[in-house]
Protein backbone atom coordinates (compact mmCIF):
# COMPACT_ATOMS: atom_id res chain seq x y z
CA UNK A 1 0.00 0.00 0.00
CA UNK A 2 1.35 3.48 -0.75
CA UNK A 3 2.03 5.39 2.43
CA UNK A 4 1.86 8.99 1.24
CA UNK A 5 -1.92 9.39 1.09
CA UNK A 6 -2.07 8.10 4.66
CA UNK A 7 0.43 10.62 5.94
CA UNK A 8 -1.56 13.37 4.20
CA UNK A 9 -4.81 12.08 5.61
CA UNK A 10 -4.36 13.89 8.88
CA UNK A 11 -6.40 17.09 8.45
CA UNK A 12 -4.06 19.16 10.60
CA UNK A 13 -0.99 18.11 8.64
CA UNK A 14 -2.79 18.68 5.35
CA UNK A 15 -3.86 22.17 6.45
CA UNK A 16 -0.28 23.09 7.29
CA UNK A 17 0.92 21.88 3.89
CA UNK A 18 -1.95 23.55 2.08
CA UNK A 19 -1.30 26.93 3.77
CA UNK A 20 2.28 26.74 2.61
CA UNK A 21 1.54 25.70 -1.00
CA UNK A 22 -1.40 28.06 -1.65
CA UNK A 23 0.52 31.36 -2.07
CA UNK A 24 2.99 29.71 -4.44
CA UNK A 25 0.26 28.09 -6.54
CA UNK A 26 -1.68 31.37 -6.71
CA UNK A 27 1.37 33.40 -7.73
CA UNK A 28 2.36 30.78 -10.30
CA UNK A 29 -1.17 30.72 -11.76
CA UNK A 30 -1.33 34.54 -12.02
CA UNK A 31 2.13 34.73 -13.58
CA UNK A 32 1.72 31.90 -16.08
CA UNK A 33 -1.80 32.89 -17.13
CA UNK A 34 -0.74 36.53 -17.51
CA UNK A 35 2.28 35.71 -19.65
CA UNK A 36 0.44 32.95 -21.51
CA UNK A 37 -2.55 35.13 -22.43
CA UNK A 38 -0.42 38.01 -23.74
CA UNK A 39 1.76 35.54 -25.65
CA UNK A 40 -1.16 33.55 -27.08
CA UNK A 41 -3.43 36.46 -27.97
CA UNK A 42 -0.81 39.06 -28.89
CA UNK A 43 2.35 37.41 -30.15
CA UNK A 44 1.62 33.85 -31.32
CA UNK A 45 1.20 33.67 -35.11
CA UNK A 46 -2.16 33.12 -36.82
CA UNK A 47 -2.74 29.66 -38.29
CA UNK A 48 -2.23 29.01 -42.01
CA UNK A 49 -5.82 27.80 -42.38
CA UNK A 50 -7.82 29.15 -39.46
CA UNK A 51 -6.23 32.61 -39.19
CA UNK A 52 -6.87 34.24 -35.82
CA UNK A 53 -9.62 31.76 -34.92
CA UNK A 54 -6.78 29.48 -33.78
CA UNK A 55 -6.41 31.66 -30.65
CA UNK A 56 -9.50 29.98 -29.18
CA UNK A 57 -7.27 26.90 -28.84
CA UNK A 58 -5.16 28.53 -26.11
CA UNK A 59 -8.20 28.49 -23.79
CA UNK A 60 -10.06 25.48 -25.19
CA UNK A 61 -7.27 22.88 -25.09
CA UNK A 62 -5.98 23.61 -21.54
CA UNK A 63 -9.59 23.68 -20.27
CA UNK A 64 -10.30 20.31 -21.91
CA UNK A 65 -7.09 18.80 -20.50
CA UNK A 66 -7.94 20.04 -17.01
CA UNK A 67 -11.49 18.73 -17.34
CA UNK A 68 -10.03 15.25 -17.85
CA UNK A 69 -7.23 15.58 -15.27
CA UNK A 70 -9.63 16.93 -12.66
CA UNK A 71 -11.95 13.96 -13.22
CA UNK A 72 -9.06 11.48 -12.95
CA UNK A 73 -8.03 13.08 -9.63
CA UNK A 74 -11.63 13.03 -8.40
CA UNK A 75 -12.03 9.35 -9.33
CA UNK A 76 -8.77 8.40 -7.58
CA UNK A 77 -9.80 10.31 -4.45
CA UNK A 78 -13.22 8.66 -4.54
CA UNK A 79 -11.68 5.19 -4.84
CA UNK A 80 -9.42 5.87 -1.85
CA UNK A 81 -12.43 7.19 0.11
CA UNK A 82 -14.38 4.01 -0.64
CA UNK A 83 -11.48 1.74 0.33
CA UNK A 84 -9.76 3.53 3.22
CA UNK A 85 -12.61 5.86 4.35
CA UNK A 86 -10.32 8.87 4.50
CA UNK A 87 -12.48 11.89 5.26
CA UNK A 88 -9.96 14.12 3.51
CA UNK A 89 -10.40 12.18 0.25
CA UNK A 90 -14.15 12.77 0.46
CA UNK A 91 -13.63 16.49 1.09
CA UNK A 92 -11.17 16.78 -1.81
CA UNK A 93 -13.46 14.89 -4.21
CA UNK A 94 -16.38 17.17 -3.25
CA UNK A 95 -14.12 20.17 -3.71
CA UNK A 96 -12.99 18.95 -7.16
CA UNK A 97 -16.37 18.44 -8.82
CA UNK A 98 -17.44 22.08 -9.35
CA UNK A 99 -13.95 23.02 -10.56
CA UNK A 100 -13.99 20.19 -13.10
CA UNK A 101 -17.52 21.10 -14.16
CA UNK A 102 -16.35 24.67 -14.84
CA UNK A 103 -13.34 23.49 -16.87
CA UNK A 104 -15.64 21.22 -18.89
CA UNK A 105 -18.13 24.02 -19.48
CA UNK A 106 -15.34 26.33 -20.66
CA UNK A 107 -14.07 23.63 -23.03
CA UNK A 108 -17.57 23.03 -24.43
CA UNK A 109 -18.38 26.73 -24.87
CA UNK A 110 -15.05 27.75 -26.42
CA UNK A 111 -15.13 24.66 -28.65
CA UNK A 112 -18.58 25.63 -29.86
CA UNK A 113 -17.45 29.20 -30.60
CA UNK A 114 -14.50 27.78 -32.59
CA UNK A 115 -16.65 25.21 -34.36
CA UNK A 116 -18.97 27.76 -36.00
CA UNK A 117 -16.30 29.59 -38.06
CA UNK A 118 -14.15 26.48 -38.65
CA UNK A 119 -16.61 23.64 -39.23
CA UNK A 120 -19.73 25.64 -39.95
CA UNK A 121 -21.67 24.36 -36.92
CA UNK A 122 -21.78 25.24 -33.22
CA UNK A 123 -22.52 21.67 -32.23
CA UNK A 124 -22.50 18.21 -33.81
CA UNK A 125 -23.26 14.90 -32.13
CA UNK A 126 -19.95 13.23 -32.88
CA UNK A 127 -18.27 10.86 -30.41
CA UNK A 128 -15.81 13.42 -28.97
CA UNK A 129 -18.34 16.18 -28.33
CA UNK A 130 -20.95 13.78 -26.96
CA UNK A 131 -18.53 12.05 -24.58
CA UNK A 132 -17.33 15.42 -23.23
CA UNK A 133 -20.95 16.43 -22.67
CA UNK A 134 -21.35 13.16 -20.73
CA UNK A 135 -18.29 14.15 -18.67
CA UNK A 136 -20.01 17.45 -17.83
CA UNK A 137 -23.14 15.61 -16.68
CA UNK A 138 -21.02 13.21 -14.59
CA UNK A 139 -19.64 16.24 -12.72
CA UNK A 140 -23.15 17.65 -12.22
CA UNK A 141 -24.38 14.22 -11.08
CA UNK A 142 -21.53 13.99 -8.58
CA UNK A 143 -22.39 17.40 -7.12
CA UNK A 144 -26.09 16.51 -6.88
CA UNK A 145 -25.50 13.08 -5.29
CA UNK A 146 -22.95 14.36 -2.77
CA UNK A 147 -25.55 16.74 -1.37
CA UNK A 148 -28.63 14.59 -1.84
CA UNK A 149 -28.60 12.73 1.51
CA UNK A 150 -29.24 14.01 5.03
CA UNK A 151 -26.43 11.73 6.12
CA UNK A 152 -23.28 13.31 4.74
CA UNK A 153 -21.39 10.00 4.78
CA UNK A 154 -23.98 8.27 2.59
CA UNK A 155 -23.98 11.12 0.10
CA UNK A 156 -20.21 11.00 -0.09
CA UNK A 157 -20.27 7.26 -0.70
CA UNK A 158 -22.92 7.44 -3.45
CA UNK A 159 -21.05 10.26 -5.19
CA UNK A 160 -17.77 8.38 -4.89
CA UNK A 161 -19.25 5.29 -6.58
CA UNK A 162 -20.53 7.48 -9.43
CA UNK A 163 -17.10 9.10 -9.79
CA UNK A 164 -15.29 5.74 -9.96
CA UNK A 165 -17.77 4.21 -12.40
CA UNK A 166 -17.73 7.35 -14.54
CA UNK A 167 -13.96 7.05 -14.96
CA UNK A 168 -14.76 4.59 -17.76
CA UNK A 169 -15.68 7.70 -19.79
CA UNK A 170 -12.12 9.13 -19.65
CA UNK A 171 -10.50 6.77 -22.20
CA UNK A 172 -13.63 7.16 -24.34
CA UNK A 173 -13.17 10.95 -24.40
CA UNK A 174 -9.45 10.66 -25.12
CA UNK A 175 -9.59 7.99 -27.83
CA UNK A 176 -13.00 8.79 -29.38
CA UNK A 177 -11.22 10.67 -32.17
CA UNK A 178 -9.09 7.61 -33.00
CA UNK A 179 -11.72 4.88 -32.59
CA UNK A 180 -14.44 6.46 -34.71
CA UNK A 181 -14.82 8.91 -37.57
CA UNK A 182 -15.46 12.19 -35.77
CA UNK A 183 -15.72 15.76 -36.97
CA UNK A 184 -13.37 16.74 -34.14
CA UNK A 185 -9.73 16.45 -35.21
CA UNK A 186 -7.39 13.90 -33.53
CA UNK A 187 -4.88 14.94 -30.87
CA UNK A 188 -2.27 17.54 -31.89
CA UNK A 189 -0.02 17.48 -28.84
CA UNK A 190 -0.48 14.25 -26.86
CA UNK A 191 0.25 11.74 -29.61
CA UNK A 192 2.86 9.08 -30.21
CA UNK A 193 4.76 10.65 -33.13
CA UNK A 194 5.30 14.07 -31.57
CA UNK A 195 3.19 17.23 -31.64
CA UNK A 196 1.65 18.25 -34.99
CA UNK A 197 1.71 21.85 -33.91
CA UNK A 198 4.43 24.37 -34.66
CA UNK A 199 6.69 25.43 -31.76
CA UNK A 200 5.59 29.08 -32.03
CA UNK A 201 2.08 27.89 -31.06
CA UNK A 202 3.02 24.94 -28.85
CA UNK A 203 4.96 26.96 -26.26
CA UNK A 204 2.25 29.54 -25.50
CA UNK A 205 -0.21 26.62 -25.36
CA UNK A 206 1.94 24.76 -22.81
CA UNK A 207 2.36 27.97 -20.79
CA UNK A 208 -1.41 28.36 -20.65
CA UNK A 209 -1.79 24.70 -19.69
CA UNK A 210 0.71 25.10 -16.83
CA UNK A 211 -1.19 28.24 -15.74
CA UNK A 212 -4.49 26.32 -15.77
CA UNK A 213 -2.90 23.54 -13.69
CA UNK A 214 -1.54 25.99 -11.09
CA UNK A 215 -4.95 27.70 -11.00
CA UNK A 216 -6.58 24.31 -10.41
CA UNK A 217 -4.25 23.53 -7.48
CA UNK A 218 -4.88 26.94 -5.88
CA UNK A 219 -8.68 26.76 -6.23
CA UNK A 220 -8.73 23.14 -5.07
CA UNK A 221 -6.81 23.97 -1.87
CA UNK A 222 -9.16 26.87 -1.07
CA UNK A 223 -12.21 24.72 -1.77
CA UNK A 224 -10.94 21.82 0.38
CA UNK A 225 -10.55 24.30 3.24
CA UNK A 226 -14.11 25.46 2.66
CA UNK A 227 -15.51 21.92 2.49
CA UNK A 228 -13.68 21.02 5.68
CA UNK A 229 -15.11 24.06 7.48
CA UNK A 230 -18.60 23.21 6.23
CA UNK A 231 -18.21 19.68 7.57
CA UNK A 232 -17.09 20.93 10.99
CA UNK A 233 -20.08 23.26 11.17
CA UNK A 234 -22.38 20.37 10.34
CA UNK A 235 -20.85 18.10 13.00
CA UNK A 236 -21.04 20.83 15.66
CA UNK A 237 -24.63 21.70 14.79
CA UNK A 238 -25.65 18.07 15.09
CA UNK A 239 -23.79 17.67 18.38
CA UNK A 240 -25.54 20.75 19.82
CA UNK A 241 -28.94 19.53 18.62
CA UNK A 242 -28.27 16.17 20.27
CA UNK A 243 -27.16 17.83 23.52
CA UNK A 244 -30.13 20.23 23.76
CA UNK B 1 -8.65 -10.79 3.98
CA UNK B 2 -9.08 -7.53 5.81
CA UNK B 3 -12.15 -5.34 5.28
CA UNK B 4 -10.05 -2.81 3.39
CA UNK B 5 -8.69 -5.49 1.11
CA UNK B 6 -12.21 -6.75 0.50
CA UNK B 7 -13.52 -3.29 -0.32
CA UNK B 8 -10.62 -2.73 -2.70
CA UNK B 9 -11.17 -6.06 -4.45
CA UNK B 10 -14.90 -5.36 -4.67
CA UNK B 11 -14.27 -1.92 -6.18
CA UNK B 12 -11.72 -3.24 -8.67
CA UNK B 13 -13.98 -6.12 -9.73
CA UNK B 14 -16.97 -3.80 -10.08
CA UNK B 15 -15.04 -1.33 -12.17
CA UNK B 16 -13.61 -4.09 -14.36
CA UNK B 17 -17.11 -5.48 -15.00
CA UNK B 18 -18.46 -2.04 -15.82
CA UNK B 19 -15.56 -1.25 -18.14
CA UNK B 20 -16.09 -4.56 -19.91
CA UNK B 21 -19.80 -3.81 -20.30
CA UNK B 22 -19.03 -0.35 -21.68
CA UNK B 23 -16.46 -1.80 -24.08
CA UNK B 24 -18.99 -4.38 -25.36
CA UNK B 25 -21.68 -1.73 -25.84
CA UNK B 26 -19.28 0.54 -27.71
CA UNK B 27 -18.01 -2.32 -29.87
CA UNK B 28 -21.61 -3.24 -30.72
CA UNK B 29 -22.42 0.38 -31.53
CA UNK B 30 -19.31 0.82 -33.64
CA UNK B 31 -21.05 1.74 -36.89
CA UNK B 32 -23.66 3.91 -35.24
CA UNK B 33 -21.18 5.97 -33.23
CA UNK B 34 -19.33 6.89 -36.40
CA UNK B 35 -20.10 10.47 -37.35
CA UNK B 36 -19.79 9.92 -41.09
CA UNK B 37 -19.41 7.22 -43.72
CA UNK B 38 -16.63 7.22 -46.28
CA UNK B 39 -17.23 6.80 -50.02
CA UNK B 40 -15.80 3.25 -49.76
CA UNK B 41 -18.37 2.38 -47.07
CA UNK B 42 -21.13 3.34 -49.52
CA UNK B 43 -19.68 1.06 -52.17
CA UNK B 44 -19.64 -1.86 -49.73
CA UNK B 45 -23.07 -1.43 -48.17
CA UNK B 46 -25.49 0.64 -50.28
CA UNK B 47 -27.92 2.88 -48.41
CA UNK B 48 -31.53 3.42 -49.37
CA UNK B 49 -32.45 6.56 -51.34
CA UNK B 50 -34.38 8.05 -48.40
CA UNK B 51 -31.79 7.49 -45.71
CA UNK B 52 -30.16 10.72 -44.56
CA UNK B 53 -26.48 10.04 -43.95
CA UNK B 54 -23.26 11.94 -43.49
CA UNK B 55 -20.48 11.39 -45.99
CA UNK B 56 -16.90 12.39 -45.20
CA UNK B 57 -13.81 12.63 -47.36
CA UNK B 58 -11.44 14.92 -49.22
CA UNK B 59 -12.62 17.30 -51.93
CA UNK B 60 -10.96 16.09 -55.14
CA UNK B 61 -8.54 18.63 -56.64
CA UNK B 62 -9.99 20.33 -59.71
CA UNK B 63 -13.49 18.92 -59.24
CA UNK B 64 -15.19 21.95 -57.70
CA UNK B 65 -17.63 23.69 -60.06
CA UNK B 66 -20.38 26.22 -59.52
CA UNK B 67 -23.58 26.08 -61.53
CA UNK B 68 -25.32 29.00 -63.24
CA UNK B 69 -27.22 30.37 -60.25
CA UNK B 70 -23.93 30.71 -58.34
CA UNK B 71 -25.38 29.01 -55.27
CA UNK B 72 -25.04 25.37 -56.16
CA UNK B 73 -21.61 23.80 -55.93
CA UNK B 74 -20.71 20.39 -57.25
CA UNK B 75 -17.58 18.48 -56.39
CA UNK B 76 -16.20 14.96 -55.97
CA UNK B 77 -15.59 13.54 -52.51
CA UNK B 78 -12.94 10.85 -52.19
CA UNK B 79 -11.26 8.72 -49.55
CA UNK B 80 -8.56 7.55 -51.93
CA UNK B 81 -10.30 4.28 -52.82
CA UNK B 82 -13.72 5.46 -54.02
CA UNK B 83 -15.31 8.78 -54.83
CA UNK B 84 -18.85 10.16 -54.94
CA UNK B 85 -20.17 13.23 -56.79
CA UNK B 86 -21.76 15.73 -54.41
CA UNK B 87 -24.10 18.62 -55.11
CA UNK B 88 -24.77 21.31 -52.50
CA UNK B 89 -26.83 24.49 -52.58
CA UNK B 90 -25.95 27.04 -49.93
CA UNK B 91 -23.12 28.83 -48.21
CA UNK B 92 -19.92 26.80 -47.77
CA UNK B 93 -17.74 27.09 -44.65
CA UNK B 94 -14.57 29.22 -44.91
CA UNK B 95 -12.29 26.20 -44.80
CA UNK B 96 -13.96 24.54 -47.80
CA UNK B 97 -11.42 24.18 -50.60
CA UNK B 98 -9.97 21.55 -52.90
CA UNK B 99 -8.02 18.92 -51.02
CA UNK B 100 -9.80 19.81 -47.76
CA UNK B 101 -11.52 17.20 -45.60
CA UNK B 102 -15.24 17.84 -45.30
CA UNK B 103 -18.37 16.12 -44.02
CA UNK B 104 -21.56 16.47 -46.06
CA UNK B 105 -25.01 15.49 -44.80
CA UNK B 106 -27.77 14.57 -47.22
CA UNK B 107 -29.23 11.82 -49.38
CA UNK B 108 -27.90 9.64 -52.15
CA UNK B 109 -30.11 10.32 -55.19
CA UNK B 110 -30.32 8.64 -58.58
CA UNK B 111 -29.06 5.32 -59.82
CA UNK B 112 -31.08 2.14 -59.47
CA UNK B 113 -32.02 0.94 -55.99
CA UNK B 114 -28.97 -0.55 -54.35
CA UNK B 115 -26.89 0.74 -57.21
CA UNK B 116 -23.22 1.22 -56.82
CA UNK B 117 -21.94 4.66 -56.10
CA UNK B 118 -20.87 5.97 -59.55
CA UNK B 119 -24.48 6.16 -60.78
CA UNK B 120 -25.72 8.25 -57.90
CA UNK B 121 -25.27 11.86 -56.81
CA UNK B 122 -25.10 12.79 -53.16
CA UNK B 123 -27.47 15.73 -52.63
CA UNK B 124 -26.07 17.47 -49.57
CA UNK B 125 -28.13 19.84 -47.43
CA UNK B 126 -25.30 20.60 -45.02
CA UNK B 127 -21.54 20.82 -45.52
CA UNK B 128 -19.13 20.95 -42.57
CA UNK B 129 -15.39 21.50 -42.96
CA UNK B 130 -13.23 19.03 -41.06
CA UNK B 131 -10.14 20.59 -39.57
CA UNK B 132 -7.05 18.42 -39.22
CA UNK B 133 -4.66 18.33 -36.28
CA UNK B 134 -1.88 20.37 -37.94
CA UNK B 135 -1.32 23.88 -36.65
CA UNK B 136 1.35 26.20 -38.05
CA UNK B 137 1.96 29.81 -39.02
CA UNK B 138 1.41 30.80 -42.71
CA UNK B 139 5.13 31.40 -43.30
CA UNK B 140 5.96 27.85 -42.22
CA UNK B 141 3.27 26.43 -44.51
CA UNK B 142 4.70 28.45 -47.44
CA UNK B 143 8.22 27.31 -46.65
CA UNK B 144 7.08 23.67 -46.57
CA UNK B 145 5.38 24.00 -49.94
CA UNK B 146 8.44 25.72 -51.46
CA UNK B 147 10.75 23.04 -50.10
CA UNK B 148 8.54 20.42 -51.73
CA UNK B 149 7.68 18.69 -48.45
CA UNK B 150 4.02 19.39 -48.88
CA UNK B 151 1.75 19.20 -51.85
CA UNK B 152 -1.03 21.51 -50.82
CA UNK B 153 -1.70 24.87 -52.47
CA UNK B 154 -0.11 27.82 -50.70
CA UNK B 155 -2.58 29.37 -48.26
CA UNK B 156 -4.59 32.36 -49.36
Amino acid sequence: MPSFPHSLASPARFRRLSRRVLPWASALAAGLLGVGLVWALGFAPPDYQQGDTVRVMYIHVPAAWMAMLCYAVMAALSASFLVWKHQLADLAARASAPIGACFTAVALITGSLWGKPTWGAYWVWDARLTSVLALFFLYLGHMALAGAFDDRERGGRAAAILAVVGAVNLPIVKFSVDWWNTLHQPASVLRLDGPAIHGSMLWPLLTMAAGFAAFYVAVLLVRIDGESAARRVEVLTRRRAAGA
Amino acid sequence: MTRKRRRMAFLAAGLACFALAAALVLAALEDKVTFFYSPSDLAVEPVGPDARIRLGGLVVEGSVARTGDGLTTTFELTDGAASVPVSYTGVLPDLFREGQGIVAAGRLVGGAAGARVPDAVFMADEVLAKHDETYMPPEVAEALVEAGYWREDPPR
